[in-house]
């Protein structure tokens, strides 16, 4: 078997840690992805599909109302504007491209929230693949609308119901499928975690975010901004935004966990927080785990946190302490989320709005000028009947 | 690693091949387990492949899938895993013991720790269904240490380069996956023709043993056939211990029944 083309790790953590059945599947993506980057055909498609189908470059906002200090201004990346709903659309359409690539004719997901099973749905619809997507049984109960824009758009939608019914198990179920269908089937992993090469190739597939901000940025304010500041679940809008400024080492990179009902109930999906590491879904990175290293569930007021690991980027940005990584719990996102759309006019994701949250309290604390950066990497109107009852008192 | 020499060349001189049930370490319970391990041994299995439950088995189909979330269930442990295996240590001294488990439980313990911890309970051979052949080294070298043989998997799809590193770094047996997939009797063997494990024996591994979907004496019949050295059975033992786990009494006696069908097969 040849060697890899490309380095599986971030310092000490990534790998390929999947079945040998697996591990021809995964050179093939990566052998596919290292000729497309060398083809301009290909980044011709690509940016094609980007600017006439998904709608870049998507806005970066001033927000006129919500900064709770006169020295912070507020800036947001307006994925939630990006077709599809979020930040998801940049990557699949990516990585659907490189399943025609490689003559394969249909593709499987997992989805948490929803979003990147739309997005896999609607590029799949485009490019005419055939899709299946694993999604837990309880986020098919509170990501219904995604799941009907799914099927509109042509998706087979398999509930999980193993294990706690969430992204975690979905991602089981994708790889159990993709070890018997590889030879005819793409597995879309939608975040950048997971076996090399997906953290390296779904980072690359979202670092426009970051690309796009810099310049948007710099034009509005002459300068780069402070803070840049992104939720984390598997973490791909936070790499996609953070990588072009990892070299700016004055800008500080914020990612933002799911603290859930707080870092102390156990109840949470904030893998970094924890400070422990192991081996999930194909890479050695930081998870949340019992001692004996029994994965735990995680829990998250939003479905597309829930998840007990993180992509191996985000572990080692954390290492090297280029990046900090933080948690705002339910309550907090939950009071953002209703503060963007009173302030601003603008309802985010849940997800998003834990990002939100820390840059206000971030603001709060600020006693100079700062100038914050946030991924608004979703839209929230998936989110509305979940956050519609537990407004009106459901349970979280 | 000696009790593998010792047994294929038992069973070159009976001219058999191997017949080696699988099974989750603490299904139903650790009790009943050992019971089930004992049995499955009185009844000829020639070599053991223990399951350390996991929380996530990725390689897994439904039924063993099943198994883990049982042990758990049950309270089965690592720790609790180690006592039963040294229990079974003690009752049969030469039978090999291979343990097949996900990488996570390795690395929770610590890598050479736990392979120190494997020797010492009697454990003969560790399989990490999740580490391939090139993340493997760290493992593999633990592994010789404590005289534990490194198991590999050989898919069908596997190219040369491959088996020529895993004949050579390989110990005990070689596992060969009979096809794609995760494991389960749902999807049946697909028999390996007799020119790939020509060609796989060409390399000179550790003898090949067939597994994935083995389900029936004829499965165990054709493997040993089309040049296997023996063939590994999980999904129909755990089916078995699954549908009688309400009657342990019943479920001992079609075990044992399962065991020396499949064995009289080789």
């Amino acid at each position: 078997m040849s060697e890899l083309k490309l380095n599986p790790y971030f310092g000490q953590y990534g790998g390929m840690f999947v079945p040998q059945l697996l591990v021809p599947a995964l050179k093939q993506l990566e052998q596919a992805y290292v000729d497309a980057l060398e083809d301009p055909a290909f980044h011709a498609e690509f940016q094609q599909l980007l600017t006439e189908y998904a709608g870049r470059p998507t806005p970066l906002t001033l927000c006129r109302n919500i900064s709770p200090n006169p020295l912070v201004k507020i800036y947001l990346k307006r994925e939630d504007l990006l077709h599809g709903g979020a930040h998801k659309t940049n990557q699949v359409l990516g990585q659907a491209l490189l399943t025609k690539r490689m003559g394969k004719k249909e593709v499987i997901a997992e989805t948490g929230a929803g979003q990147h099973g739309v997005a896999t749905a609607l590029a799949c619809a485009l490019l005419g693949l055939k899709c299946r997507i694993y999604m837990g049984a309880k986020d098919i109960e509170r990501q219904q609308p995604n799941v009907f824009r799914m099927k509109l758009m042509g998706a087979t939608v398999i509930p999980v119901t193993s294990g706690s019914g969430t992204l975690k198990d979905a991602v089981n179920e994708a790889m159990r499928d993709w070890s018997a269908s590889y030879d005819t089937t793409h597995y879309m992993l939608g975040t950048a975690a997971g076996p090399h090469p997906f953290p390296t190739i779904v980072r690359d597939f979202q670092k426009m975010i970051g690309e796009e901000a810099k310049q948007q940025i710099l034009k509005a304010e002459g300068k780069l901004p402070d803070a840049v500041i992104a939720c984390v679940g598997g973490g791909s809008n936070a790499i996609g935004i953070f990588a072009d400024f990892i070299p700016d080492e004055q800008v500080k990179l914020i990612g933002v966990e799911p603290g859930g009902k707080g870092i102390e109930t156990h109840h949470h999906g904030a893998a970094l927080s924890t400070g422990s590491y192991g081996i999930l879904h194909g890479a050695y990175t930081a998870i949340m785990q019992t001692t004996d290293g029994q994965i735990e569930e995680s829990y998250s007021i939003s479905a597309g946190l829930d998840y007990p690991a993180v992509g191996p980027q985000h572990t080692h940005l954390q290492q090297i302490g280029r990046a900090q990584y933080v948690a705002i719990n339910d309550d907090e996102a939950l009071a953002a989320f209703q503060e963007l759309a009173k302030a601003e006019g603008i309802i985010p994701a849940l997800e998003s709005s834990h990002a939100l949250a820390y840059a206000l309290k971030l603001a709060a604390q600020a006693t100079e000028p700062t100038v914050l950066l946030v991924n608004l990497s979703g839209r929230g109107d998936k989110d509305l009947a979940h956050v519609h009852s537990v407004l009106a008192g459901g349970s979280l | 690693m000696k009790r593998y020499k010792q047994m294929f060349s038992r069973l070159q001189s009976e001219q058999r091949g191997a017949f080696v049930p699988f099974v989750t370490i603490g299904d139903p319970t650790p009790e009943l387990s050992f019971e089930i391990i004992k049995t499955l041994i009185d009844a000829g299995a020639d070599a053991l492949e223990l399951g350390i439950a996991f929380s996530d088995p990725i390689a897994d189909g439904p039924t063993i899938q099943g198994a883990n979330i049982r042990a758990l269930a049950a309270g089965v442990t690592p720790a609790i895993s180690f006592d039963v295996i040294s229990k079974i240590r003690a009752y049969h001294p030469t039978i090999p013991i291979g343990l097949l488990l996900y990488s996570n439980l390795v690395m929770a313990r610590g890598i050479d720790h736990f392979y120190a911890q494997a020797a010492q309970a009697g454990v003969d051979s560790v399989l990490i269904a999740d580490v391939p052949l090139h993340e493997s080294k760290l493992f593999r070298q633990s592994a010789i240490k404590h005289d534990i043989a490194p198991i590999y998997i050989v898919p069908p799809n596997v190219d040369d380069d491959d088996l020529r590193e895993i004949a050579s770094y390989g110990r005990g047996y070689t596992y060969l996956l009979s096809r794609a997939g995760v494991t389960g009797a749902e999807t049946v063997a697909a028999m390996p023709t007799s020119e790939l494990i020509a060609r796989i024996r060409s390399y000179n591994p550790a003898p090949p043993l067939l597994g994935f979907g083995i389900s029936t004496p004829a499965h165990v019949k054709d493997a040993i056939q089309s040049g296997a050295a023996g063939a590994i059975s999980g999904s129909a033992i755990v089916k078995l211990i699954e549908q009688y786990q309400a009657e342990p009494t019943v479920m001992l006696a079609q075990l044992k029944q399962f065991v020396s069908n499949m064995k009289a097969a080789t």
